[in-house]
């Protein structure tokens, strides 16, 4: 692969994850707990798409071919998507989106202050821009880790339940491949292994502080950025895509 | 006797067992207050109210408002105060509140000549 594809690929693996994880959330429209978290839930989700539409346009630059950001959204297919696989897990009950916000912004985070000092101009700026939004989600997701991990009988449980079920998928991002160490080399993305103990720290504090237990197992479950997705994927882009695929060029 | 006296404390036994599982699961609006929000914007020199949401402390609270009543780029601080903080004026007391300074022109500055370079008056 050529340093272009090399690029495109690894804004990709960004902007499928805003992507994926603000059409989850997206779901939780009308539908959220309690009113102000309906609409926290939905603003945590127009963030991330704000951060897609900047990886997608930057991807269409990148890529060339004419393609649009529309085009790379909606018209790859299941296998081209290199979203982690946490982030594709279904909504579940209240707990389970939180359990799966706070894994995946324990990560972000730390992986957007690294990838300010990109030498990818493009990719710092932007990482500088979202940092502002992923300070507030993490703390928006860790504030309801604790309240309903150390809530009541019914919220512990179901806290651990989610913690149980997201555990095997909560640090994929965080496992080099063979592209991650392409962009290392060309100092445009972070050593992995370097943010490693930070992130798992500090998830493993929270997850104290919440009186939930921390799973045991230490098997990490990958291929989201080889483009091996769980069953979950297929069904999220046929939501997502079927408007495109069926009005090819439809306008507003 | 002593069967039916047992048969009666069963009785309200599963009772009380069966409000507190509805307590349970109706949301207590007890555990969650209402609070009254106001936004100071960043021209502004004051905070205004802006509106009200439930939370069920403080620090929620702040972040609720942050959510629901800046999404806009409406403000730059947020003030929340628990809604059964605040002392409202008897509105059956309006007329001896409020009518007698109608007619009482003499109270208004409006008899000097501001100078142009005050603007904030």
């Amino acid at each position: 692969m050529d340093a272009n594809q090399n690029l495109y690929q690894y804004t990709l693996r960004m902007a499928d994850n805003c992507l994926i994880l603000g059409q989850r959330l997206a779901e939780w429209c009308g539908h959220g707990p309690i009113l102000e978290q309906d609409i926290a839930l939905t603003n945590i989700s127009l963030d991330l798409m704000g951060q897609a539409r900047n990886y997608f346009q930057y991807a269409a630059k990148v890529v060339g071919e004419d393609k649009t950001e529309d085009d790379i959204a909606f018209l790859r297919d299941g296998m081209e998507f290199q979203n982690l696989l946490l982030l594709e897990q279904p909504n579940g009950d209240f707990g389970q989106t939180v359990v799966r916000q706070f894994f995946f912004d324990s990560f972000h985070h730390v992986f957007l202050t690294k990838m300010v000092a990109s030498k990818d101009l493009q990719l710092s700026a932007i990482a500088e821009k979202s940092i502002k939004e992923v300070t507030y989600h993490l703390k928006w997701s860790s504030q309801w880790m604790l309240r309903l991990g150390d809530g009541t009988e019914e919220s512990h449980e179901r806290m651990q339940v989610a913690v149980d079920n997201l555990w095997m998928y909560a640090f994929e991002g965080l496992e080099m491949d063979q592209l991650d160490q392409v962009m290392l080399e060309a100092e445009i993305g972070p050593d992995l292994n370097s943010i490693k103990a930070e992130v798992v720290d500090n998830v493993k504090n929270i997850l104290n502080e919440a009186t939930l237990t921390i799973p045991q197992e230490s098997f990490v479950q990958t291929g989201g950025k080889d483009g091996r997705h769980t069953e979950y994927l297929g069904f999220i882009l046929a939501e997502m895509q079927h408007m495109q695929r069926a009005f090819p060029g439809a306008k507003w | 006797m002593p069967h039916s006296h047992t048969q009666r404390k069963g009785k309200k036994e599963k009772q009380h067992r069966i409000n507190n599982h509805l307590e349970h699961k109706i949301m207590s609006t007890k555990n969650w207050p209402l609070w009254e929000i106001f936004i100071r914007s960043k021209q502004g020199i004051n905070h205004k109210h802006v509106g009200s949401l439930h939370a069920t402390d403080a620090e929620m609270a702040i972040e609720n408002a942050r959510d629901v009543y800046t999404r806009r780029n409406e403000g730059v601080s947020i003030w929340a105060v628990e809604s059964s903080q605040i002392t409202a004026s008897d509105p059956g007391a309006q007329e001896e509140l409020f009518e007698p300074a109608k007619d009482k022109v003499y109270r208004h500055p409006t008899f000097y000549v501001l100078p142009d370079e005050l603007k904030n008056m």
